[in-house]
């Protein structure tokens, strides 16, 4: 099949129309700016709407009101976007609307810059907006999966009627790399009974609503969540593995840290070390399985992130002290390169043997 | 096969696009090619970076950070990278900008007047294809022709007025490499240096 | 007995939950009763703001959808941009449409959106406890304005139909009171014409009511009534600020 050139931020735009989404509502913010420039043009050749909203606070209610009205829709930001918005997340997960947004991460905190950053991984894994809630959220390495993500975003999003997140960087977003396209999908999107979009031709009432006066109900509401987010936990999780099988040493990183790790491992390798990678594809719900299988051989585990050390929790908590947990992270929007992890993961490796 | 190329010089000497160029050729020949652009500290200044790599393997890591390939395209960029690339590298450098010699004994090392060039082309805007032309000469890493064909994808249709001077930069470029190769027997096994 | 007067179709069984002497019921009726005879109640999807009337998913007889606190326009964006030909509206008070929601009431109504927003000014906040709204008169006490509204702490009541009349957007924008039945009627036609605009594709059409809250006022329900007309009106005038273009030419 013929392959296209294609630039990350243009890729989540293509993915998304791709996957029937006909909808974007967002509000500038740079690394993400060359998405909304690319729907701008899209939208209109496939009969869908895009609209800069007058803020991320609007945008992600545009989309809650999409969202209601059973469309596919999508909004995209960047982390302090993203924290503009979380009110209107919080809305979307409690009144169980799908919406796929996409977050370009940036560092931070504060304007902090525009450089590539995983900062925002407590934000967008833990929840983020008020209330116990849960994200989707899927985190792609390269141009190619960002297109096939898209998809299995807004598929998720129906499937749960949960909002999806996914995140990428600076980096993920303006780089270029070939993707395989083929011609348009041919969808048949999912009805939505649920949907407020007028009682014509039906006897009930559609309500789209997070308000529940009473505790009793709004426990009840509670729990239904988190079956749900048990379900999700149950049959969601997806991570990719690379020369884990007889790895002593594992490294864990996602999105872009994980392919300079992947290239560490090939490193420590070829200097006799067994490194092998994790690589988690959903942050959550986290998947945890291939670490507790890889801790029965392994014999330490490195986490690597563009943060202060926050996947690595989620790594401990999956490992309850069975094996120890090292750290190595960048900040600021500062790259860590390949030979930073690698030597990282040498020191670890030469106090293990 | 791993190439992996960092362009590096100023807004405005086509950067960008000639790595561009790069990527969209090799994926033409069925390579693994990523282009990334500059990113972190060295995009302040007004300097235009970008690293493509390309490889017969899927590409882990995308950034160029230890090149194979340095086409240093201004003085700035040459003191910047000059040190980050691996030994038994390759340093083109534009000679008609910079105005030192590459300091690397273990780098191969090829000066071009690349403005000069591109200036009796045409347009100094090709400069940096000329440079690349010779990188394809050298390397091998795709042929000029698909280089040539990509054009018609890299340059935005009111730039198309363009690829015939485009064209000629690359051939240009290729033909001042080969010349030099097969005079002075570089480019093979061994370390390698023409500089003014 | 013989029934002389049901409540319209547009309007649920629930008792409605507001306080004796609001206008809310009233406002309520008047909009339930436009989509009805507008023969479009069907077709209607309606959101309702955080606020005193946060439970109007309860009473309007159509699909609803509760949204976040201001931001019901850029809901009904949202909503009206994928459902282009259903009829929506927004229904939002003074501190959801004229505090927090400034910025989504001001670009609806700049992008003319074609929805039909019901905003109901009570000069204060309802719900949270009577605490000072953008649109309390000067001199109003409330309960964060225990000495009366000061210009020199709090600035000028915010004219909101006036303001929007001023944005290119809108193809309507009228304000009405439901303090007398004269005045009711009024509204009626102005609610009513509201929602005829958006039926035509004309663009963005705002009411704006001026309704009473005896409870937080202090006062009994029938001098709210007197306090709306004497107090409120001669801040907040009467009449149609922006009428489609044609019209304006007949």
């Amino acid at each position: 099949m013929d392959k296209v050139l294609m630039e990350g931020n243009a890729a989540f735009g293509e993915g998304a129309v791709r996957a029937g989404c006909r909808f974007f509502f967002g509000y500038p913010i740079t690394p993400q700016s060359e998405l909304p420039h690319y729907l701008a043009r899209r939208m209109p050749e496939v009969g869908g709407v895009y609209l800069q909203a007058e803020s991320e606070v609007a945008a992600i209610n545009m989309v809650y009101g999409a969202a209601a009205a059973g469309a596919r829709v999508m909004t995209a930001s960047s982390s302090p976007g993203i924290s503009l918005m979380q009110e209107g997340i919080s809305y979307i997960a409690g009144a169980e609307l799908p919406a796929v947004i996409v977050n370009i991460m940036r560092g931070g905190p504060g304007l902090g810059n525009i450089a590539p950053s995983q900062s925002d991984y407590f934000q967008v894994v833990k929840g983020g907006g008020h209330g116990d809630y849960r994200l989707l959220v899927l985190a792609p390495s390269s141009v190619q999966e960002i297109i096939d993500l898209m998809a299995v975003a807004f598929e998720l999003a129906d499937k749960y009627r949960n909002p999806t997140m996914v995140v990428g960087d600076g980096v993920l977003g303006q780089m270029m790399e070939p993707v395989e396209l083929g011609p348009m999908p041919d969808l048949v999107l999912p009805a939505k009974a649920w949907a407020t979009t007028g009682t014509a031709g039906r006897n009930t009432r559609n309500i789209v609503n997070s308000l529940y006066i009473q505790p009793e109900e709004l426990e009840k509401v509670n729990l239904r969540l988190q079956a749900k987010y048990s379900q999700m936990a149950k049959e969601e999780k997806r991570w990719e593995e690379y020369r884990l099988d007889d790895a002593a040493l594992v490294l864990l990183a996602f999105g872009m840290v994980a392919r300079i790790a992947k290239a560490a491992v090939d490193k420590l390798r070829a200097a006799g070390i067994p490194a092998g990678l994790i690589r988690p594809i959903t942050l959550y719900p986290f998947p945890d399985i291939p670490v507790t299988q890889a801790a029965e051989r392994a014999k330490a585990f490195l986490v690597v992130e563009m943060n202060a050390g926050q996947m690595v929790e989620d790594v401990r908590l999956a490992l309850c002290g069975q094996r120890p947990v090292h750290f190595y992270g960048r900040t600021g929007g500062v790259l860590t390169s390949v030979a930073e992890v690698t030597g990282a993961a040498k020191e670890i490796w030469e106090v293990i043997e | 096969m791993l190439e992996e190329v960092l362009f590096a010089g100023f807004g405005g000497q086509g950067i960008l696009s000639s790595g561009m160029l790069l990527a969209y050729a090799a994926m033409a020949e069925g390579l693994h090619v990523a282009w990334v652009p500059s990113y972190g500290p060295e995009m302040r200044g007004g300097t235009a970076n970008c690293g493509v790599t390309v490889s017969d393997l899927p590409i882990s890591s995308p950034l160029v950070a230890e090149p194979t390939t340095l086409i240093a395209m201004n003085r700035p960029s040459l003191d910047r990278f000059e040190g980050d690339v691996v030994p038994g590298g390759l340093v083109l450098y534009n000679a008609s900008l910079i105005d030192r010699e590459v300091l690397r004994t273990d780098v191969r090392v090829l000066a071009v007047k690349a403005n000069e060039e591109a200036e009796r082309l045409g347009s100094v805007r090709v400069a940096t294809n000329v440079m690349l032309g010779a990188f394809l000469a050298i390397t091998g890493a795709a042929s000029l022709r698909s280089a040539a064909e990509a054009l018609q994808k890299v340059l935005p249709p009111h730039r198309h007025s363009l690829i015939p001077a485009n064209e000629r930069a690359l051939e240009a470029g290729a033909r001042i490499a080969s010349r030099i190769s097969s005079k002075l027997g570089l480019w093979g096994p061994g370390i390698g240096s023409v500089q003014p | 007995m013989a029934v002389s007067r049901r409540r319209t179709e547009g309007l649920t069984d629930k008792p409605f939950h507001y306080c004796p002497g609001c206008t809310h019921g009233i406002i309520h009726r008047l909009v339930a009763e436009a989509l009805v005879e507008l023969g479009v109640l069907g077709l209607a999807v309606g959101i309702c703001p955080v606020g005193c009337a946060v439970f109007a998913y309860d009473y309007f007889n159509c699909d609803m959808i509760q949204a976040a606190h201001g931001r019901a326009p850029a809901v009904a964006t949202g909503v009206k941009r994928v459902l282009p030909d259903r009829v929506v509206f927004t229904y939002q008070g003074d501190g959801d449409l004229a505090a927090i929601g400034t910025a989504e009431i001001i670009h609806a109504a700049s992008r003319g959106e074609n929805i039909t927003v019901i905003f109901v000014n009570n000069a204060v906040f309802g719900m949270t406890g009577g605490q000072m709204a953008p649109t309390t008169l000067l001199g109003q006490k409330t309960t964060t304005t225990p000495f009366g509204r000061r210009v020199a702490d709090a600035g000028f009541p915010l004219r909101v139909a006036e303001m929007l009349a001023a944005v290119e957007g809108p193809a309507y924008i009228a304000r009405v009171a439901v303090s007398s039945p004269k005045n009711i009627l009024r509204a009626k036609r102005a609610v009513r014409r509201a929602f005829e605009i958006q039926l035509q594709g004309l663009g963005f059409a705002l009411v704006e009511v001026l309704s009473t809250c005896p409870t937080n006022w202090g006062l009994s329900p029938p001098e709210a009534m007197r306090w709306l007309e004497e107090k409120m009106i001669p801040v907040f005038p009467l009449g149609e600020f922006k009428v489609p273009e044609e019209e304006e030419q007949c």
